[in-house]
């Protein structure tokens, strides 16, 4: 499935992302992303990190740009960057901050951080894709409190509406929506017309299958769930 | 203005295979030829703005050349975060094109009236803006900016001059040359700038872009280090061009155009015009005062 070059496993993430805090142990919250992410970037995703800009990659858009120490040492861990560039997070001549930019690392999509931005952009990248013939898959994560934003309703709509099924919105739940999703998170995609699955953010092969499957002219939404934020 | 974009739009899908469009409910009559031969670059959200400008982002991060519009409020104003991050911030080119100007339609309220969008689009770098004044620049402005991959900024109008000018070179054409002030008329402004000046000894310069501004042209013309501004929008949007125009020189510098809020009336633009002193009367009163070195703003 995936073209990754290098040989990381899941246990080199730690390392990495204590490089970035200088802190041993990481908080739910930090990590919230991360089994998501190493899924995603050791399985599902087809990136050549040597090829960051190849035209016919896998996209995958950090919508979530808070907290990415994950997102920075999995794509570390992968080789799109060199590790040593985890030192001196958000520094003065860091190319890492609290929230990425694209114009300053490579494999990062988007520049994120401002919440509800990812999954109009991701729409717009699938419809762009497809029109011009090239089936590579879109991937976008936003968290549950980000789905705040109407922003990304307005997209969930046209998304479903022009039946991309090339598209997937991972949505990670740490229960941190203030005014909650009273019916459930999924319901809101499915209403819309959004194949959706619902899984344990933790479990590798649960999150593997879900982000494996797609529904023909259906976009997919999955909601990995993981401990509430505290 | 808005059919011959429509026109040129739809001809260009036919020849740019990398051209897409986006609309929000707005205009889409005009695009149902174009929508039905490219289905999948004819792209109606429906009327949700934010999703306008995301996926018009998206669709250049694809490597397409996108257009999005709609009306000025609701290209510019609502969804003026994705402007500023979805495009700007992540460096992707896209052409805006909006209808509606400051107050087309005055029956419509202060709701569908944007006098401030030139000013809004002017805090965030790297947007060229057009304001046409005829629909033969329209023709060439589009053209352009179709061509480019930078960020684009095309304000349509319902008013209009009578004569296209020469334009697409990004510079200000000089219509007129005087010893007095120098005046810089924007888009549908000309007409009417040249019948309130008519006898008038002041320079007219014809701005269809005002982003880049061009400092050069208007440096190079200045005769008295004069200035007036007749924008179509927001009065004042171009002032501080002009004083970094003009930094090394003592100058004057008269700014008339629309207020930040259109009256609470009905009826024309005609009517809003004269309202706003921005009818030939109202300009060559506020010019002639200016010409004269008479004070504009009331002592007493």
């Amino acid at each position: 499935m995936t073209q990754m070059t290098t040989a990381a496993t899941y246990a080199d993430l730690a390392p990495l992302m204590s490089r970035l805090t200088g802190a041993e142990k990481h908080t739910p919250s930090a990590t919230s992303t991360l089994d998501v992410l190493w899924v995603l970037y050791d399985r599902i995703l087809r990136i050549d990190p040597q090829a960051p800009d190849d035209p016919d990659r896998d996209r995958f858009l950090l919508s979530k740009g808070h907290g990415p120490m994950a997102y920075y040492a999995v794509l570390a861990a992968h080789g799109f960057f060199p590790a040593e560039w985890l030192s001196g997070f958000a520094g003065p001549d860091s190319r890492l901050g609290h929230h990425p930019d694209r114009q300053l690392l490579p494999g990062v999509e988007i520049s994120s951080g401002s919440l509800g931005h990812g999954l109009g952009t991701a729409t717009g990248l699938a419809l762009g894709l497809r029109a011009q013939g090239n089936p590579a898959k879109t991937f976008v994560l936003v968290g549950d409190a980000e789905l705040d934003e109407g922003s990304n309703h307005e997209a969930i709509v046209v998304a479903a509406a022009y039946e991309l099924d090339t598209l997937t919105t991972i949505v990670v739940d740490n229960n941190s929506a203030s005014l909650g999703w009273p019916g459930g998170i999924a319901q809101r995609f499915e209403l819309e017309g959004w194949s959706t699955s619902t899984v344990d953010g933790r479990d590798h092969e649960a999150l593997a299958a879900a982000l494996s499957t797609r529904a023909p002219r259906q976009p997919r939404a999955v909601v990995a769930v993981v401990e509430p934020k505290g | 203005m808005r059919h011959r974009f429509a026109a040129v739009t739809t001809e260009l899908l036919d020849d740019v295979p990398q051209l897409a469009v986006v609309l929000a409910d707005i205009s889409t009559e005009l695009f149902e030829q174009a929508a039905s031969r490219h289905q999948s670059r004819v792209i109606n959200v429906g009327i949700r703005e934010q999703a306008l400008i995301g996926s018009t982002a998206g669709l250049a991060l694809s490597g397409l050349r996108p257009i999005a519009h709609t009306y000025a409020p609701f290209l510019i104003e609502r969804p003026f975060e994705q402007v500023k991050v979805d495009l700007g911030h992540q460096d992707l080119g896209a052409i805006l094109v909006s209808v509606g100007a400051t107050y087309d339609e005055p029956r419509y309220g202060y709701t569908h009236h944007a006098p401030g969008d030139v000013a809004l689009i002017d805090t965030l770098p790297q947007w060229t803006v057009h304001v046409p004044g005829h629909p033969d620049e329209v023709d060439t402005l589009l053209r352009q900016a179709v061509a480019d991959d930078n960020r684009v900024y095309i304000r349509l109008s319902t008013q209009t001059n009578h004569r296209p000018q020469s334009v697409g070179d990004g510079q200000f054409s000089v219509i007129r040359k005087g010893t007095g002030p120098t005046v810089v008329a924007v888009g549908p402004m000309l007409d009417r700038v040249l019948e309130a000046t008519s006898d008038l000894d002041v320079t007219v310069l014809y701005a269809a872009t005002v982003r880049p501004f061009d400092a050069a042209t208007l440096r190079f013309v200045l005769a008295e280090p004069a200035v007036v501004l007749v924008e179509p929008y927001l009065r004042g949007t171009s002032s501080a061009r002009v004083s970094e125009a003009l930094v090394d020189l003592p100058h004057r510098l008269l700014a008339l155009g629309a207020p930040p809020h259109t009256a609470r009336r009905y009826g024309t633009p005609a009517d809003h015009d004269a309202e706003y002193g921005l009818d030939p009367a109202g300009l060559r009163a506020s010019i002639s005062r200016f010409v004269a070195h008479e004070s504009t703003f009331s002592t007493s």
